[in-house]
C-alpha cells in the first residue's frame, strides 16, 4: 500500500464517518424515544407529569428529586431542547448544526494540540 | 422543568457541585497535558469526528421499559477508538456544546457530568478495554465482546457516581438505596444498548481501518485483524 493511497483513503473515510454522524443527527433523531431517560426516570420517581412541555405547563405533583432541577441558564438559548427557535420538526436541523459545531471545536482543539509532522503508529508509549 | 439526558443545575447542592467542578477541572487539564501523545496528522481529525459522532448518537434515545430510554453515554467507544486522554477531551466537549447551546445538562451540574461521563466512563471503560485487549486482538468477535462489556460496565459505573454524587448532596427526598436500585438496573439495560452501538461502532471502523482503533495500535502485525487490508498501515507501531 503506497502512502498517497492510504491518503486518498483516510480522507474518505473520514468524509464517510461525517457523513454518518450527520444522517444520525439530522435523520434518525426524528425516531427518538421521547420517554425520560435513565437518569430522569429516577428523578422523577414519585412524581407525576401533569400538563404539556409544549405549552410550557409542565408540573410535577408529588415529591421527587427532580423538583429541585432549575432550568439552565442557557434554556433560552436558540437552539435550547434541541429545537430550532423551539419550532416543532426542528431536531433534525438543531442536530446539524451540533454536528457541525462539535466537529469544528473538538476537531480545531486536537489539530492544535496535536504533535507536528507525524502519522498514525507512531505515536508513542503503547498505554 | 425540561427534561434533558444530562444531570440538571440543583440535583446536588452547591458544594457538592463545585466540589466536582475542580474535580473535572483537574482531570481535564491533565488530560490536555496527556492527549499530546495520541495525537498526530491522522488522529487529531480523527478525534474530532468521533466527538461528533457521540454527540449524533447521544440524541438517539432508544426505548428500554414502557415509559422509559436510554442513549449513549460513550466512554468505552471513545477510549477504544482515540484512548482515554483524547476520549475524556470529546466526552467534555459534548457536554459542554450540549450545555452552552442545547440547554441539556445544567451549567453548574457540568462539573458532576464531566467527572460521571467524561472521566469515570471513559476511565472505566478503557480499563475493561486494556483487561480484554489480548482477546480484542484475537479476533473480530472478540473485539466486538471487548466493546460491549467495556461499554456496558463504563455505563453502570457511571451511573453508580451519580448515586455517590446524590448522597453526597442530594436532598434525600428519594432513599439513596431506591436510588441506587433504580439507577443500577435502568443502566443494566441502557447499557446492553450501549454495549451494542459501541460494538458496531468500534467493528465497523476496525474492519476499514483498524489503525485507526487506539486499543489495536501497537499490536504486532501478525496480530493484526485477519482480512483486512490496514496491517501494512499500522506495521510502523513502535
Amino acid at each position: 500500500m503506497t502512502a498517497p493511497a492510504s491518503g486518498r483513503r483516510t480522507t474518505g473515510f473520514f468524509v464517510g464517518f461525517l457523513l454518518v454522524a450527520l444522517v444520525i443527527a439530522g435523520g434518525l433523531s426524528y425516531l427518538a424515544s421521547s420517554a425520560p431517560d435513565g437518569l430522569d426516570s429516577v428523578t422523577l420517581q414519585g412524581c407525576e407529569v401533569t400538563g404539556s412541555e409544549v405549552t410550557g405547563t409542565e408540573e410535577l405533583t408529588g415529591t421527587c428529586i427532580a423538583q429541585n432541577a432549575r432550568d439552565s441558564a442557557t434554556a433560552g438559548s436558540p437552539l435550547a431542547d434541541y429545537a430550532v427557535g423551539g419550532g416543532d420538526g426542528t431536531v433534525g436541523f438543531a442536530g446539524i448544526i451540533g454536528v457541525a459545531v462539535t466537529v469544528v471545536v473538538a476537531g480545531g482543539l486536537f489539530w492544535l494540540l496535536r504533535r507536528r509532522g507525524t502519522t498514525a503508529g507512531t505515536a508513542g508509549p503503547d498505554s | 422543568m425540561v427534561l434533558a439526558m444530562h444531570m440538571s443545575d440543583g440535583l446536588v447542592n452547591a458544594p457538592t457541585a463545585a466540589a466536582f467542578g475542580l474535580i473535572a477541572v483537574i482531570g481535564l487539564a491533565l488530560a490536555v497535558s496527556r492527549a499530546r501523545a495520541d495525537l498526530d496528522d491522522r488522529t487529531a481529525p480523527m478525534a474530532g469526528l468521533v466527538t461528533a459522532f457521540v454527540f449524533a448518537v447521544q440524541m438517539i434515545n432508544f426505548p428500554i421499559l414502557p415509559g422509559a430510554s436510554g442513549h449513549l453515554l460513550g466512554g468505552a467507544l471513545v477510549a477504544i477508538l482515540v484512548g482515554p486522554w483524547v476520549g475524556s477531551l470529546c466526552i467534555a466537549i459534548v457536554l459542554a456544546v450540549q450545555a452552552l447551546l442545547f440547554a441539556d445538562g445544567g451549567l453548574t451540574a457540568l462539573g458532576t457530568n464531566v467527572v460521571n461521563m467524561a472521566l469515570v466512563g471513559v476511565f472505566v471503560g478503557y480499563g475493561v478495554a486494556v483487561a480484554m485487549r489480548g482477546l480484542a486482538r484475537r479476533s473480530r468477535a472478540g473485539l466486538l465482546a471487548t466493546a460491549f462489556v467495556a461499554a456496558l460496565v463504563n455505563t453502570v459505573v457511571a451511573a453508580m457516581v451519580f448515586v455517590l454524587q446524590y448522597a453526597i448532596g442530594g436532598d434525600g427526598v428519594t432513599s439513596i438505596v431506591t436510588v441506587f436500585g433504580l439507577m443500577v438496573g435502568l443502566h443494566l439495560l441502557i447499557g446492553i444498548g450501549e454495549g451494542v452501538i459501541t460494538a458496531a461502532t468500534v467493528g465497523a471502523v476496525a474492519s476499514v481501518r483498524p489503525d485507526l482503533v487506539h486499543l489495536l495500535r501497537g499490536a504486532p502485525p501478525s496480530l493484526e485483524l485477519r482480512g483486512t487490508g490496514g496491517a501494512a498501515t499500522a506495521g510502523s507501531a513502535t
